[in-house]
C-alpha cells in the first residue's frame, strides 16, 4: 500500500530521521568518549562535543590491545568463516535443490532444523567436539561394539582423536556450519528456469559445469550479500572464540576489546579508562563498515544489472 | 542427416500416463511437426526425443540407434526452447559458444563458428550484447543460433514462436523453415498453433490425450481429417459438424428435420444405414437463396475478416459458419440456403468418430 499524502510523507520521514538518531547518538558518544582524556570523559556532566584527544587514545588503544596482532588474526577467521560459508551453503543447497534423490526432503529438513539450534545453544556439545572432533564416530565405535572387537583381536585400542582447540580450524568450523546461507542459496536456485536447466543439459554441460559456468555467475549478488554478512557476523564472534581459544596468539578481536573495557573488580577501585576503551571499539568496527560500505556498491549494481 | 524411429512409447509420471504408445517414423531431413491441445502429450513426446524425460516403456532410435538411455547432448539433437532459455549473464557470442566450449573447441575454431552462425541468422551486430537487451524475435534468434551451431542431426522445436507476436511469429516462422532447408537436418517442431503446423511441416502429426490421431501432409490432413478430431482441430474457422444417417438411395445423409445432404453415391452404398457426423468446411459451403439449397439455416451475424466473410447461421441446435466473399442480402433471424458439393462433404462414423472414406490414404498414413 503507498500512500501518498503530504502528512504521512512528513510522519513517515520523521520516524525515519528518529531512527537514523537512535542508531547514530551510540556512535557518536563512542567518538566522544574516544576523543578526551580519562578526566574529561568521566566529568559530570558529560562533554558532549569532540575533544582533541583521539589520534593519541587510538595509538594508546592498538598498543595495548595488540590489535595490530588480533586484526591479523580476526581477519584470518572472517575469511575463512566468509570462504567456507560461500562455498558450503552454494554445494548443498545445489544438492538440494537440482537433483532428485529420495534422500532429498529428510536431508533439507535436517539443514532446516539447525536454524532452530544457533551455536549459543549447543555450545556445550559443539565445544566437546572441538576438543576431539573425531569424538562422534569414537562414540559410534564405542557403542557399535567396533573397539571392544579391536581390541580383542589385535590388542591394539582404537583412539581417534582430532583436538581443534587453539586452533584455527576450532575457531572457524562451527562458525561455517549454519543454515542461513544454504536457504539463501536455495531460495535463489528455486528461481532458476527448469529450461536453463534443460539447456544446459541439450549443451552437453555436466552438474559441475552448470554449477560453474552458469549458477555461479548467476549468485554473483548473493555471494556478494551471503559474504558480507559472513564477514561481519564472524569478525564480531565473542562467545565461540573465548571458550575455544585459550592461547592468545589466536585470541579474536571481539575478545581482545572486552579485555579493553576495564572492569571495576579488575583495577582495583581505579577509574575504568574508558576513553581507551572506547578508542578501540572504534578501531574494531571499522573493518566491517568498510566490507559493508565496499560491498554495498556491489549490491546496487546487482540491482541495475537485472538480466533477467 | 538422421531418422527418428519412435516404437510404442509410453509415458506415465506415477500412475498416470499421458502418452499412450506412440509409432512415429521421421524421414531424414524432414520437417515434421507435432500438432495438438495443450496437455496431449506433444511436449512430453519431443522431450523424450531430446532426453530431457524418461521414456517408461518403448524405444527412440535416431540415425538406427536406440538414444533411450544416452544423455542429452549425445544424441545429437540441439533444441529451441519455448522462453528461448538462454543464460542471461553471457553475451549473446558466448551463448551460441557455450555448447562448443563445453565440447571443448578452441577458443578461435569457437568464434569463427559462432560469427558464421550469426551472420546466418542476422545476429552478428549484438555478439557482444546480453540477451536482456534484446528484443523476444532477437533472442528466439540467439537460441536458434545456439542450436545451429552444434550442427545437430535433429532440431527440436519446443513451441518455439508462441512468446512472439503475431507478425514476428510469421517472419519466424518462414526464417526456421529457411534455416531447416539450409542445414538438412531433421526438424521436428512441436506447436499448439495449426497456422504453423499447416505451413512449416512436409508432415503433420496431430496429437490428442497421449496418442497419435492422424499423421499425413499437410494438404491430406486438411483434405482428409481421419476423425472428427482432427476435422474439427485443423483448419480455421472450424469445420461444422451434423448428425444424420446415411441414405444410398437418394446419395444423401439425411438430418434429423429431414434435410437432405448429398454425398457421393459410392460412398452412400458402401455405408448404407449408417449414423454418421458430417463435417462441413465453412469454406466449402456457399450462400443460395432459401430453399434451393442442400439445407436452410437461419442466419445469426457476420464477421467480416477483410477478403471474405463469416456468416454465422442457426440450423436446428448446432451453429454452422459459412466462409464467404460474396455478400447476399441477409437479415438476422431470416432462412438462408447452403449448397455444398457432395465431395466435400466429410463424412465420420458416430459411433467410432473416424472417417468413412477414403480409409487406404488415411491407413496408410497412420502407419507410415
Amino acid at each position: 500500500m503507498i500512500e501518498r499524502t503530504p502528512f504521512l510523507n512528513i510522519a513517515t520521514h520523521a520516524i525515519l530521521a528518529f531512527g537514523l538518531l537512535m542508531l547514530l547518538l551510540p556512535m557518536y558518544l563512542v567518538i566522544v568518549a574516544a576523543s578526551h582524556s580519562l578526566q574529561d570523559v568521566v566529568a559530570v556532566p558529560p562533554n558532549l562535543l569532540p575533544g582533541d584527544q583521539l589520534w593519541i587514545n587510538l595509538q594508546a588503544a592498538w598498543a595495548k590491545g595488540h590489535l595490530g596482532e588480533r586484526f591479523v588474526t580476526t581477519f584470518i577467521v572472517a575469511m575463512g568463516v566468509m570462504t567456507g560459508k560461500i562455498v558450503l551453503s552454494c554445494i548443498t543447497a545445489f544438492g538440494i535443490v537440482f537433483f532428485d534423490h529420495r534422500l532429498k526432503m529428510p536431508i533439507f529438513w535436517l539443514i532446516f532444523i539447525t536454524l532452530m539450534l544457533p551455536l549459543e545453544v549447543r555450545i556445550v556439545p559443539t565445544y566437546a567436539v572441538a576438543a576431539n572432533a573425531f569424538l562422534p564416530f569414537q562414540t559410534l565405535l564405542d557403542l557399535s561394539g567396533i573397539t571392544w572387537l579391536v581390541n580383542a583381536l589385535s590388542g591394539v585400542e582404537v583412539k581417534l582423536e582430532w583436538n581443534l582447540l587453539n586452533s584455527y580450524a576450532g575457531l572457524i568450523m562451527p562458525l561455517v556450519a549454519t543454515a542461513t546461507g544454504t536457504f539463501l542459496y536455495r531460495q535463489f536456485f528455486l528461481t532458476i528456469p527448469e529450461e536453463l536447466v534443460e539447456a544446459a543439459k541439450m549443451d552437453g554441460a555436466g552438474p559441475l559445469r552448470f554449477l560453474w559456468d552458469v549458477l555461479i555467475p548467476l549468485s554473483r549478488t548473493n555471494i556478494a550479500a551471503l559474504a558480507t554478512i559472513m564477514f561481519v557476523y564472524a569478525w564480531n564472534q565473542y562467545l565461540w572464540p573465548l571458550l575455544v581459544v585459550t592461547d592468545q596468539s589466536y585470541a579474536m578481536i571481539a575478545v581482545e576489546l572486552s579485555r579493553l573495557v576495564p572492569k571495576f573488580s579488575a583495577t582495583g577501585g581505579e577509574v575504568p579508562k574508558w576513553h581507551i576503551a572506547m578508542a578501540g571499539t572504534l578501531i574494531v568496527m571499522l573493518p566491517p563498515i568498510v566490507v559493508v560500505v565496499a560491498m554495498q556498491r556491489w549490491f546496487v549494481r546487482g540491482l541495475i544489472n537485472t538480466d533477467k | 542427416m538422421a531418422h527418428i524411429t519412435i516404437q510404442n512409447v509410453r509415458k506415465s509420471y506415477a500412475k498416470t500416463e499421458v502418452v499412450h504408445g506412440v509409432n512415429l517414423q521421421v524421414q531424414s531431413g524432414e520437417f515434421v511437426v507435432i500438432l495438438g491441445p495443450s496437455g496431449c502429450g506433444k511436449s512430453t513426446l519431443l522431450r523424450m526425443i531430446a532426453g530431457l524425460e524418461s521414456i517408461s516403456a518403448g524405444e527412440i532410435s535416431i540415425a538406427g540407434k536406440v538414444v533411450n538411455d544416452l544423455e542429452p547432448h549425445e544424441r545429437g539433437c540441439a533444441m529451441v526452447f519455448q522462453n528461448y532459455a538462454l543464460y542471461p549473464h553471457m553475451t549473446v557470442g558466448d551463448n551460441i559458444g557455450y555448447g562448443l566450449k563445453v565440447a571443448g573447441l578452441p577458443r578461435a575454431a569457437r568464434v569463427a563458428k559462432v560469427a558464421a552462425v550469426a551472420a546466418s541468422v542476422g545476429l552478428t551486430e549484438f555478439l557482444d550484447r546480453r540477451p536482456g537487451q534484446l528484443s523476444g524475435g532477437q533472442r528466439q534468434r540467439v537460441a536458434m543460433a545456439r542450436a545451429i551451431v552444434r550442427e545437430p542431426a535433429v532440431f527440436l522445436f519446443d513451441e518455439p514462436l508462441s512468446n512472439l507476436d503475431a507478425k514476428l511469429r510469421v517472419q519466424m516462422r518462414h526464417e526456421i523453415r529457411r534455416i531447416h532447408n539450409q542445414i538438412s537436418a531433421t526438424s521436428v517442431f512441436v506447436t499448439h498453433d495449426q497456422a504453423e503446423g499447416m505451413t512449416l511441416a512436409d508432415r503433420l502429426v496431430v496429437m490428442n490425450k497421449g496418442v497419435i490421431e492422424q499423421v499425413g501432409t499437410p494438404e491430406e490432413i486438411y483434405h482428409a481429417p481421419a476423425s472428427v478430431y482432427v476435422g474439427g482441430f485443423i483448419g480455421s474457422p472450424a469445420m461444422n459438424f451434423m448428425g444424420g444417417m446415411v441414405a444410398p438411395k437418394q446419395a444423401c445423409v439425411a438430418l434429423e428435420n429431414g434435410s437432405q445432404i448429398a454425398i457421393p453415391a459410392a460412398l452412400a452404398a458402401a455405408h448404407a444405414g449408417r449414423l454418421v457426423h458430417i463435417g462441413l468446411r465453412p469454406e466449402a459451403l456457399s450462400l443460395v437463396p432459401a430453399g434451393t439449397g442442400a439445407f436452410d439455416a437461419t442466419f445469426d451475424f457476420v464477421e467480416e475478416l477483410g477478403p471474405a466473410r463469416l456468416y454465422h447461421f442457426r440450423f436446428e441446435d448446432v451453429m454452422i459458419a459459412v466462409l464467404s466473399a460474396d455478400k447476399p442480402p441477409v437479415q438476422a433471424g431470416q432462412p438462408m440456403g447452403l449448397k455444398i458439393a457432395p465431395e466435400a462433404v466429410h463424412l465420420f462414423a458416430a459411433d467410432t468418430g473416424k472417417r468413412l472414406d477414403a480409409p487406404a490414404l488415411v491407413q496408410e498414413n497412420v502407419l507410415a
